[in-house]
């Protein structure tokens, strides 16, 4: 057959068979490319370049150990919201003497920190269970089986997962069952607190003394009831209202402190109705007391002692009842007239 | 049927009967891959369905407007694929820049659904004929995009608490892993495959 005969008819089709197809994807690409080059620039977000050195230089471990979302949150913060530089457990002080020249600050000590329970109970003699738990002998194990053995649904278990997983002996059980944690050998890895199926295990500044010793989000009553120890937060509030930083919130039925703004006062761990916070310091603070001749009555410390130590009429000397006092120091840093000073 | 109840027959299928994981076996790959942790799972779980979702309102956008006016249905696969693709780096950077908190919930997964079949699939599936001869409108494909992603995560999030639980159990070296992930979901198609006689 002559193929110039069918020219005609074919080169038609041909354009409009090859051409149309090739035209739309072409189009459809150029137009996805366009809009893609274009958000590019509209959508851009302009990250410092110090953020993906400080990555560089973190140990990239997301532990999770300064607070932050993994190693490149903590980049983050350090760079956008100026968070401290020695924050890296992990790191120390090496890591955070580099994270400092690329800031280009001088860097502080690096704090340690220690892995602190937040539950009072899970021994032998203290927890309250459901039922007998045979199975295989690990918290991860036993938390599944029916919301776990133990009454309380937030509480410890018991069985040792934050013992077994540290590398560091920093863990021991005392006779009753309950977990001691070694400070001197706390390394501050989280080891732990990655092992507890729970999340009881945190990590807190060595230099903290007041820690809330529950994690129950149950409400009061309930919490009450499951409590071995019966010193669950139960979240009332007081110390919320009572903690002279406002270092305190209240989510989910459970107060939690926020220890950038902690002074270790123990103002809340006195306050407690059921001692829930654990204040390793109680009764050995200084206490107050008001120098008589400076005091012109202004009545001004009396509302803010959450103990209620400080008596006085108005415009009258006042005083401080030693029994009552907690030595948290509030008074003394509102005190106008300087006239509250600790005791000796 | 009115239009909710057809919604609902819709749902129900698109989650049990014709499940894309254990029925259609489609999106094998985070099934077994992203399985092993409740957390990771609901993570890729949402964003797959956030981009199923968007694929199949725009794929069925794309198919109504474009390649059927233009009897380009043959090559749907290809601008499927290209729309899918310039969609989902698209929202990335769109959710980087305006819902940081939703780019670190989702973010990580976002680039590797991208090509992952099962949202390929549901853009195919949304242009296939139906029995009765009629295919899905825009409506229709976009909740048959929501539903099929609401039943990939929700075997993804079964899986992963079996996986969870199975974590602990004394197996032979051999079976660690892939090949014990493989009977588990062997075992789960096998449960599924019991929905089929629900009559709808």
């Amino acid at each position: 057959m002559n193929l110039s005969l069918l020219l005609p008819i074919l080169a038609p089709s041909l354009a409009s068979d090859i051409g149309v197809p090739v035209l739309i994807i072409g189009a459809m690409g150029l137009a996805f490319g366009l809009l893609l080059a274009f958000a590019s620039k509209v959508f851009a977000v302009n990250r410092d370049p110090r953020v993906e050195e400080i990555i560089s230089v973190l140990p990239g471990a997301n532990c999770g150990g300064c607070g932050k979302a993994g190693c490149a949150g903590y980049a983050e913060a350090i760079v956008l919201q100026g968070a401290p530089v020695n924050l890296c457990t992990p790191g120390g002080p090496k890591v955070a003497q580099e994270i400092a020249k690329i800031m280009g600050t001088e860097a502080e000590a690096v704090v340690k920190k220690i892995a602190v329970i937040h539950c009072s109970t899970g021994g032998k003699d203290n927890t309250k269970w459901k039922y007998d738990y045979r199975g295989i002998e690990t918290c991860l194990s036993a938390v599944n089986i029916a919301g776990g053995p133990n009454s309380c649904s937030w509480g410890c278990v018991g069985f040792n997962d934050c013992l077994n997983a540290c590398k560091f002996d920093a863990i021991s059980v005392d006779e009753s069952g309950m977990r001691i944690i070694d400070i001197e050998k706390c390394t501050g890895c989280a080891a732990c607190v990655k092992a507890c199926p729970r999340k009881l295990i945190d990590l807190i500044s060595i230099q903290q003394n007041v820690f809330i010793k529950c994690s129950s989000k149950d409400k009061g009553p309930l919490a009450r009831q499951v409590c071995g120890t019966n010193q669950p937060c139960i979240g009332c509030g007081i110390c919320v209202k009572k903690c002279p930083q406002q270092a305190i919130t209240m989510a989910n039925n459970l107060a939690s402190i926020d220890y950038s703004k902690c002074t270790d006062c123990g103002v809340c761990a006195a306050v407690c109705p059921t001692n829930a916070i654990l204040d390793t310091l109680r009764g050995t603070r200084k206490k107050s007391e008001i120098d008589a001749e400076l005091c012109d009555g202004c009545h001004i410390c009396v509302p803010v002692c959450a103990v209620g130590a400080i008596k006085g009429e108005e415009n009258q000397k006042h005083n401080i009842d030693q029994d009552k006092c907690i030595g948290c120091g509030v008074c003394i840093t509102v005190c106008p007239k300087n006239a509250i000073k600790t005791k000796e | 049927m009115n239009t909710l109840s057809q919604i609902l027959v819709l749902a129900i299928s698109a989650i049990f009967i014709q499940n894309f994981v254990l029925s259609r076996f489609l999106g094998l790959c985070p099934y077994l891959g992203v399985s092993t942790k409740m957390d990771s799972a609901f993570g890729m779980g949402m964003a797959v369905i956030f981009v199923m979702t968007m694929a199949s309102a725009f794929c069925s956008l794309i198919y109504k407007y474009l390649l059927v006016p233009y009897n380009l249905t043959y090559l749907s696969t290809l601008a499927f694929i290209l729309t899918i693709a310039a969609l989902v780096q698209f929202v990335e950077m769109f959710i980087l820049k305006n819902a940081p908190s939703l780019y670190k919930a989702l973010g990580v997964y976002l680039p590797l659904i991208t090509t992952n079949c099962a949202v390929l699939g549901v853009a195919i599936l949304n242009i296939t004929p139906l029995p009765d001869g009629s295919t899905y409108n825009f409506l229709f494909a976009t909740l048959n995009g929501f539903f099929s992603g609401v039943g990939f995560t929700f075997v993804l999030l079964v899986m992963a608490a079996i996986r969870e639980r199975l974590a602990l159990v004394d197996l032979p070296k051999s079976m660690h892993g892939f090949a014990h992930g493989m009977i588990l979901a062997g075992t789960m198609a096998l449960a599924f495959s019991g929905f089929v006689g629900l009559k709808i």
